[in-house]
This record gives C-alpha cells, sequence and structure tokens, in this order.
C-alpha cells in the first residue's frame, strides 16, 4: 500500500488543523468562563483529530472510523463502536516463539486503542497501527509547534 | 528466528505469516522513542506491542493536553496571528 510521505502528511494536516483553529477563534464567546474553555478544547480536539483523518481519507481503516465516529458523535455511538471493537472471539493468532507471544490480551488491548481494526487480523492491525502511530505523533508534533507559537 | 524454523508444529502457511508479524511488529517498533534504538531481534513482539499500547495511551494524553492549553490560548489571542503562524509552518 502506498503512503504519501510523512512531511506531506505534516503539512497537510497543518494547513486544515490551522483553518480549523481560525474558525473556532472567530466564535469568540462572551466570556472566558471554564464552561466556554471546555467547548472550545472539545471543538479544538475533534478539529485536531478530524483533519488528521480527513488528510488521510478513506484509504486507512482507522481514518475512516475517526470520520464516522466524528458524524455520529451526537448518537453517543463511541460506546457501541468500542464494544465492539474488543476483538474477535475464537480468532487466536500467536507468534509462537518462547516467550515471544503476543497474547489475546494484548492484541485486544490494542484493537482498543486503534480506532476501525476491530474485525481485522492480526496483521493487517499491524500494519493498521504502525500508520496510525506515525500520523498521531505528526499530529502532536504539529499541535505542540502550535501551541509553542502561541505560548510566546 | 532459528527456533520458529525448527518448530513444526505449524504448515508452511502459517509460517509465511508469521514472518510477515515478525516484520511487521520489527516496522512497530522503528516508530516507538522508548525501544527503537534496541536491536530488533532482541524485543520480543509482546513487548513491541505493550509499547505500543502505551506510546498510543500518551499520544492520546498529550492532544488532550494540548486541545486544553490551545483553548485557554485561543482566548487571549489575536486572529491575525493565525495567518503568520500558517506562514511560518509552511517553511
Amino acid at each position: 500500500m502506498k503512503n504519501p510521505s510523512s512531511s506531506s502528511v505534516k503539512s497537510r494536516f497543518t494547513r486544515r488543523f490551522l483553518r480549523a483553529l481560525i474558525k473556532i477563534n472567530r466564535q469568540k464567546p462572551s466570556s472566558s468562563s471554564s464552561r466556554e474553555i471546555f467547548l472550545r478544547y472539545r471543538r479544538i480536539r475533534i478539529a485536531a483529530d478530524k483533519a488528521m483523518a480527513c488528510v488521510i481519507g478513506s484509504r486507512r481503516a482507522w481514518s475512516r472510523a475517526v470520520l464516522r465516529r466524528i458524524k455520529n458523535q451526537k448518537r453517543k455511538r463511541l460506546a457501541d463502536s468500542l464494544r465492539r471493537s474488543n476483538g474477535i472471539h475464537g480468532m487466536k493468532k500467536m507468534v509462537a516463539k518462547e516467550e515471544d507471544e503476543i497474547s489475546y490480551e494484548q492484541e485486544n488491548e490494542l484493537r482498543k486503542l486503534v480506532p476501525g481494526v476491530g474485525a481485522m487480523d492480526l496483521c493487517s492491525m499491524l500494519d493498521e497501527t504502525a500508520h496510525y502511530v506515525m500520523c498521531l505523533a505528526t499530529q502532536v508534533q504539529v499541535m505542540r509547534k502550535i501551541v509553542d507559537f502561541y505560548s510566546t | 528466528m532459528s527456533s520458529r524454523r525448527s518448530r513444526s508444529r505449524q504448515s508452511g502457511s502459517s509460517r509465511i505469516t508469521d514472518d510477515q508479524i515478525r516484520d511487521l511488529v520489527t516496522k512497530l517498533q522503528q516508530l516507538l522513542p522508548e525501544i527503537r534504538e534496541r536491536r530488533p531481534d532482541k524485543e520480543s513482539a509482546a513487548r513491541v506491542l505493550q509499547e505500543t499500547c502505551n506510546y498510543i495511551r500518551n499520544l492520546h494524553r498529550e492532544v488532550d493536553d494540548l486541545s486544553e492549553r490551545l483553548s485557554e490560548l485561543l482566548t487571549t489571542t489575536d486572529t491575525a496571528q493565525a495567518a503568520i503562524i500558517r506562514n511560518l509552518l509552511m517553511q
């Protein structure tokens, strides 16, 4: 599977996220109460996840799952998807190599953390995880840069 | 690696899958700041998966933290600066 270069992911994410931040910032509330700050935090968090998922688009299961989740947020499907992604019973794939075994519990743990991998076989899930980790780390890196810039 | 090949409990096709899994685990290890420096054959797949879970959880927490800080910073910042940031980050 061809992956876009990570630097292009980074710049595309930056552009999208900044655009969203500007939009959010334009809706300046009359007060900066803690409730307003909380709502804004939520909006920013969703904007960040959405921006990264949009950059990747429908190419990956995790990005499709994130976009789905954001779309369905109001219908509180989040709880359902977590339940669904609790692994497939009976599909015990192990790397049998002395102590080097991947336990079912560990695989499950990872399935809960990576969006959209609930129904995947172990191989596909590991590949998806690597891509997700790369994008998530990029997202954090860019957000940190923005925070640093605003903080000076 | 040799220990796996000497095990005859699996058919040929699942040995290929084992190799694929091994490769993917190695690729994953390269992304993890805590253990990427270590040699791939020294790290068990279980350890890499454990580190991956920890790393993802940390990243989620950071996104939360940074979103919070941004929401606080935005209340005190001029919108015009956003254009400047965009230029800065595009370089």
